[in-house]
């Protein structure tokens, strides 16, 4: 069995009165990714704040690499490998895109491997090497999400948050994008994949857990799940 | 560092050689002039990190430059004459006065701390209000406070330092040291700007979240930035203090830090070079007005002209005269015409 590298147990989460998060359990291998999907205001954006210290669970722990990170200040996560690109992109719309991209180093402090960063994010999205000086805001729906992505992998995750990179983009850029997100995966970076797009989230990932209302309803190997009646009625659009 | 010297050392020798040409050749109301400016400059440029790079909306400023102010004076006071009591006016030596200006700033600082740990935590209007109100309790408090004057404040602050060779209207060095302390702020705000520091402040002004998911530590940086703004202002407060020799809790009231707010709003939020150009608008106009307001017979002129001026700013150029932008060589050299190579 492998190890995991990410662990959740029994995560609960209060906005104020709202229960957000109900007894969250999951957990990411190494080298895998699982996928988190649920409709809109299920928890998932809530799932990924709590696991990189933007909020605190009122119960539950979070463990990355053995260690319980519940509500460890975010920029210590980032500097321990446990990054996320946000929902929404998140792009700095008047900085240009390789500033964008510096900043997503921000926590280190090797230039030399920075630089190698720079350049490897480049080649692993063409697109955005051609457009290095123009602002962020300036940048398309499907580039913005792609230097969110560059930007992360900055900060030389070993665990890369996704929180709903489809979101409002066309389906080939999507295509695209996942495409990429494989590759990154292969490259030996640990994925957790949060989506709406159950479809496509099902297709790029080897694991999957089913979030409704705060909990956890089932989860299971992506390939199974894609056949799991309950997720073709509520999810694949198919009855 | 020895860049850093050197750029000091040539600062020192340009105020110095400001100072002298102006004692030399000018009127002395237009120097008054000047310096109004250079004191501007130093509470634009320094509140230009919180509000323009960093995104923060903080009206309190002039609570801080009040400390500042009290702080330097009281403490030249008691150097140069043991005492708060009356009689002539004299220097300050020059090592108390550099002690004197570090006070007001450290004060400043840590009282930016203090307020700005807890109000940075709120959000638009309710940082504003916090501030605000900040800056109010700071002045009913000196007016309160019999041992500083109440009221009427602090008189027969010593003079600043003389400088060596400096002649001119009564030994006058505040050219020199006002815009000593301009170039430092200027020098240091915009190596800021460009260091990795400072496009985190940015990033935390242009998406908070997604600053933090970076692994920006937004709440520490917020307060340094803060503190940065807060140490400046203390610092023009303790060279207004030495310049007017007298300062009352009056003198810094939340008009004063309205005012700085619309230097930055006029001359673009976020750029140093738009800080200094408000800084200079703005102090100039009300002396421009005067003999307008005088001829007319109307009073509080320039304040409708400052809100015509914000108005029109708002609808025809909403980022401010430079934007975001700098004033930099490569901008002149864009501006000028001929000599450009064209590229193929
Ligand atoms: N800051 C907040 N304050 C109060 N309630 C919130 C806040 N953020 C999210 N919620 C609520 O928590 C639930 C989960 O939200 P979220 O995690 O954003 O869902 P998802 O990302 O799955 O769409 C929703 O009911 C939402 O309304
Ligand atoms: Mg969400």
């Amino acid at each position: 069995m492998t190890n995991p590298v990410l662990d959740l147990a029994d995560v609960n989460v209060f906005y104020g009165a709202v229960h957000a998060l109900r007894g969250v359990s999951l957990r990411v291998d190494e080298g895998e990714v699982v996928t988190l999907i649920g409709g809109n205001g299920a928890g998932k954006t809530t799932t990924l704040a709590a696991v990189c210290g933007l909020l605190r669970p009122k119960s539950g722990k979070v463990t990355f690499r053995g260690g319980d990170v519940a509500g460890m200040q975010t920029h210590k996560l980032v500097a321990q490998g446990l990054v996320m690109a946000p929902e929404g992109r998140g792009i700095f719309p008047n900085l240009t895109v390789e500033e964008n991209l510096k900043l997503g180093a921000y926590t280190r402090s090797d230039k030399a491997g920075i630089a190698a960063d720079l350049k490897r994010g480049f080649e692993l999205f063409p697109r955005l090497a051609e457009r290095r000086r123009q602002r962020g805001g300036t940048l398309s729906g499907g580039e913005q999400q792609m230097l969110s992505i560059a930007r992360a992998l900055m900060a030389r995750p070993n665990v890369l948050l996704l929180d709903e990179p489809s979101l409002g983009l066309a389906p080939l850029v999507t295509q695209a994008i996942f495409a990429t997100i494989d590759q990154i995966n292969k490259e030996g970076v640990t994925i957790l994949l949060v989506e709406q797009n159950a479809n496509i989230a099902l297709k790029h990932s080897h694991r999957a857990y089913v979030l409704e209302t705060g909990e956890i309803q089932f989860s299971g190997p992506s390939a199974e799940l894609r056949n799991d009646p309950r997720v073709k009625a509520a999810y694949l659009g198919e009855g | 560092m020895p860049r850093t010297i050197a750029l000091l050392m040539a600062g020192i020798v340009g105020c110095y050689g400001l100072n002298w040409f102006l004692s030399e050749f000018i009127e002395v109301v237009y120097v008054d002039y000047l310096n109004l400016i250079g004191l501007s400059i130093i509470l634009a440029v320094g509140l230009n990190v919180v509000n323009g790079l960093t995104g923060q909306f903080s009206i309190g400023h002039a609570g801080f430059m009040a400390v500042g102010a009290f702080v330097g004076a009281l403490a030249s006071i008691l150097f140069t004459y043991g005492e708060i009591a009356a009689g002539p006016l004299e220097h300050a030596g020059l090592a108390q006065f550099l002690l004197c200006l570090l006070f007001s700033g450290v004060a400043a600082g840590v009282l930016g701390v203090v307020v700005g740990a807890p109000a940075l935590r709120l959000r638009g209007d309710y940082l504003a209000i916090a501030t605000l109100g900040f800056g109010e309790i700071t002045r009913i408090l000196l007016t309160a406070q019999d041992s500083l004057g109440g009221p009427t404040g602090l008189k027969r602050i010593p003079k600043m330092p003389l400088l060596p060779g400096a002649s001119g209207w009564d030994g006058g060095t505040s050219v020199f040291w006002i815009y000593l302390f301009v170039f430092v702020v200027i020098v240091l705000a915009v190596r800021l700007q460009r260091s990795t520091f400072g496009r985190a402040l940015i990033a935390i002004r242009e998406n908070e979240l997604a600053a933090e998911t970076m692994g920006v530590p937004s709440a520490r940086m917020k307060v340094v930035a803060f503190v940065f703004g807060a140490f400046f202002a203390g610092i023009a407060g303790a060279l207004y203090a030495h310049y007017q020799h007298s300062v009352r809790p009056d003198d810094f009231t939340a008009v004063r830090s309205i005012e700085v707010i619309v230097m930055l709003v006029l001359g673009g939020l976020g750029s140093v070079t738009g800080a200094v150009a408000g800084a200079v608008v703005v102090t100039l106009l009300p002396q421009l007005l005067r003999p307008i307001e005088e001829a007319l017979g109307i009073d509080g002129l320039s304040m409708v002209v400052y809100a015509l001026l914000l108005v029109t700013m708002m609808v025809f150029r909403p980022q401010g005269i430079f934007g975001q932008r700098e004033l930099s060589l490569k901008l002149l050299r864009r501006l000028i015409p001929g000599r450009r190579k064209e590229s193929p």
